[in-house]
Order: structure tokens, then C-alpha cells, then sequence
């Protein structure tokens, strides 16, 4: 488990264009650059967004880097929820799911 | 007196980036308003500049070294860093203040150990606010942020001996200065329950807020604010500081837990300074 070094790089990659640029153009040679597990550094590979949130990055890291993917709100809300289902509950940090995957927005319900 | 005004408001990134969303349109613009109201108060008080009391989300501090207080000095600021389409805020420069900012930085080490910073990029935090209360960002900003996100946080008391810290440098500097703390008050931001809003929670802290009633505000636990109020909670440390800043009691001009695409209790509010 390395939770730190997998919220760094997420925490470098939203802040710097240019390492955005390089997720996109050489990712293989970013990951290179931090000491993580298969299991994050293919997460991290697929922008898979609901293994992360089980993983424990903390939701602020993570909803930035959704955006940075383009994905859409409810949808972000929704691969968090999958995530939960595929894996299980969220493993470390403060941003565990407490409301059992209901939506708590209308605006989600009528989508 | 150089504290021209001092007030509290939500941040939250879909206030701006999840408007389009909002099917109670008409609640929306009633607190668009409020916000609205609330920069006029700024213009009116003659503030040369702002103090931004921020909860920031990682856009510069990081567990490799996380300040519990901070204080930007930089001539210049940008923001946002999260996507523009996204927030709905287009990415800009901000002016700072440095001179101001280093005798307020000066003026708080004389109590609290804050460190300071000349290289900062705003997020949400800052940004919401700035979209709301100086638009054309035509007046200085001095972020200050309390790290609310990465736990071990600052206990509320010293949050509380910071608002005090920045009252008294401001008072001892001849420029007029707007404070404003920032931050949700009970909200499971960015997590599957995004939208929950504890409301009596929420309305239970404000009544406290407004009374500007120390003991109580500093009553509550990080155990107990996390349980009833969510990771969110811990950003009642804004709140907290700046009504310490203000020393008097508050107008709550705006609160709606009608609004849950915002994820957060929307609420605008002003204290009187004594």
C-alpha cells in the first residue's frame, strides 16, 4: 500500500499542465517516477476512478483529476459507487461512502 | 480600524461549475444575489484589499509538508487549476499584495507560526469566491489558507487565536482591508454521497457562528464534526477564524440546504467588527 505516493502523483498531475501533457503523451515514463503498486499504477493507467476511490485517495485529489479526464459529474459519482461494488469499501483516508450509494440530488434521480 | 469588513461564504466548485444543473433555478439566483449583495458591502467598505481564508484542496500543500496556516505573499496568483469548462471559470491571474502581506505575515508570527508563500495556485477555494466578490479581479488578494483536508488538523482553538492574530495586524496597518472566510459547513463533497447536507447541523453551527459564542464554536471535536457534518466539516475552521477576526456578532444574510447540486449548505453571511 503506498496511498502516499499515489495521492502525490495525482496531486502533481492537477496542478501541472506539464504533467498533464505527459500523462497524456509518455505515461509509462511518469509513472516511472513514483514507487507504486501494479494495482495503483494501472488504476492510474485506466483513470479508473472507482478503484482509486477505494483505495483511499482523498476525494478533493480525485475529483480533480475526473474533471481533468473529462468526465462528467454524475458519471464521477456513479464510478465511485462501482467501485464500492467491484471492491469492496473504502480501504483508507476520510472520504468513505456513508449513504449506502443513494443519490442525494433530484437533479441525479431525473437524469 | 483597517478591518473594513469581514464575512463568511460557500466555495464549493459547483456553484459555479454545476449551475446549468440546478432545477430550483429560483433559489439559485436568491443566493446568487446574496452573493452579490455581499460584494457590494466590499466595494462599500473601501477595501484596498481581500483576505481570502481558504480551505484549499491540494492545489498547493500536500502532506510532504502541510502548513497548518499559510499566507500568500506573491505579486500574482492563477487559478483555477482544475479545468476550466469544469469550474466554468476561465484560468486568470490574480494580483496579490506582497508588501501588505509581509507585514500581516510579520504581524501574525508575533502569536502564531504561520508559513508563508510567494508561488500559489488557486482552486476552488479561492477561485468561487473571487468569480462572486471581485469578478474583474480588480483588487489584491492575500490567500490565507488552514489545512482542513489533511488530517492531523490545527485544533479549533488555534484557529480561533489565528482570526484574533489577523485582526490585530490588520488593525495595525493603514490600508483597508475586506476579510472573508470560506469554506462548507456540514457536506460529503466529492464522494457518492455528494448533495448531503446536514441542515439542523448546519443551522445549530450558524446560530453559533452568528452569536459569535467562542466557547460553543470551539466546542465541537474533529470525532463529532465528522460524523455529523462529513469530511467537509473540518472547513468550519474559515468560519471560525474569521469570526474570530471580527469580534462581533453576525448577520446571516443567506442560508439554503435547497441547493444539494452544490453540495454544500449555500450561506453568506457578515459580522459586525468590534
Amino acid at each position: 500500500m503506498s496511498l502516499y505516493n499515489l495521492q502525490k502523483f495525482l496531486y502533481e498531475l492537477n496542478r501541472d499542465e506539464s504533467i498533464q501533457k505527459q500523462y497524456k503523451d509518455d505515461i509509462e515514463t511518469l509513472l516511472s517516477n513514483y514507487i507504486l503498486t501494479d494495482e495503483e499504477s494501472d488504476a492510474l493507467r485506466k483513470g479508473d476512478i472507482g478503484l482509486l476511490y477505494v483505495l483511499g485517495v482523498n476525494g478533493q485529489i480525485l475529483m480533480h483529476f475526473a474533471a481533468f479526464l473529462g468526465i462528467e459529474w454524475f458519471d464521477y459519482l456513479d464510478k465511485m459507487r462501482d467501485g464500492i461494488e467491484d471492491h469492496g469499501e473504502v480501504r483508507d483516508g476520510v472520504y468513505a461512502m456513508t449513504g449506502g450509494g443513494k443519490s442525494f440530488t433530484s437533479e441525479e434521480e431525473v437524469k | 480600524m483597517s478591518l473594513v469588513y469581514t464575512g463568511v461564504l460557500s466555495h464549493a466548485p459547483g456553484i459555479t461549475g454545476r449551475a446549468h444543473m440546478v432545477e430550483n433555478v429560483e433559489k439559485r439566483d436568491e443566493f446568487y444575489s446574496a452573493l452579490e449583495s455581499q460584494r457590494q458591502d466590499i466595494v462599500n467598505s473601501g477595501a484596498e484589499a481581500i483576505i481570502v481564508i481558504a480551505a484549499e484542496h491540494f492545489a498547493n500543500f500536500f502532506m510532504n509538508n502541510m502548513p497548518a496556516y499559510c499566507i500568500g505573499i506573491s505579486e500574482n496568483y492563477e487559478g483555477p487549476i482544475e479545468d476550466p469548462k469544469w469550474l466554468a471559470i476561465e484560468k486568470t491571474q490574480i494580483p496579490g499584495a506582497p508588501d501588505l502581506g509581509k507585514r500581516i505575515t510579520r504581524s501574525v508570527m508575533e502569536t502564531v507560526d504561520v508559513s508563508y508563500s510567494e508561488e500559489w495556485k488557486f482552486d476552488h477555494g479561492i477561485m468561487v469566491p473571487l468569480n462572486f466578490l471581485t469578478p474583474r479581479y480588480d483588487i489584491p488578494v492575500i490567500p490565507v489558507n488552514i489545512n482542513c483536508q489533511g488530517p492531523p488538523l490545527t485544533p479549533l482553538h488555534r484557529s480561533w487565536a489565528f482570526g484574533e492574530a489577523l485582526r490585530r495586524a490588520c488593525d495595525a496597518v493603514p490600508e483597508k482591508i475586506a476579510l472573508v472566510g470560506t469554506g462548507g459547513i456540514s457536506h460529503w463533497p466529492a464522494t457518492p454521497d455528494s448533495g448531503k447536507i446536514n441542515e439542523a447541523w448546519d443551522r445549530e453551527f450558524l446560530d453559533k457562528l452568528m452569536r459569535n459564542d467562542k466557547d460553543s464554536l470551539l466546542s465541537y471535536s474533529d470525532e463529532d464534526t465528522y460524523r455529523d457534518a462529513g469530511q467537509g466539516g473540518f472547513e468550519i475552521r474559515t468560519f471560525i477564524t474569521a469570526a474570530a477576526a471580527a469580534g462581533g456578532k453576525g448577520d446571516l444574510h443567506f442560508y439554503t440546504a435547497e441547493l444539494p447540486i452544490f453540495a454544500v449548505g449555500c450561506t453568506v453571511a457578515s459580522f459586525s467588527l468590534s
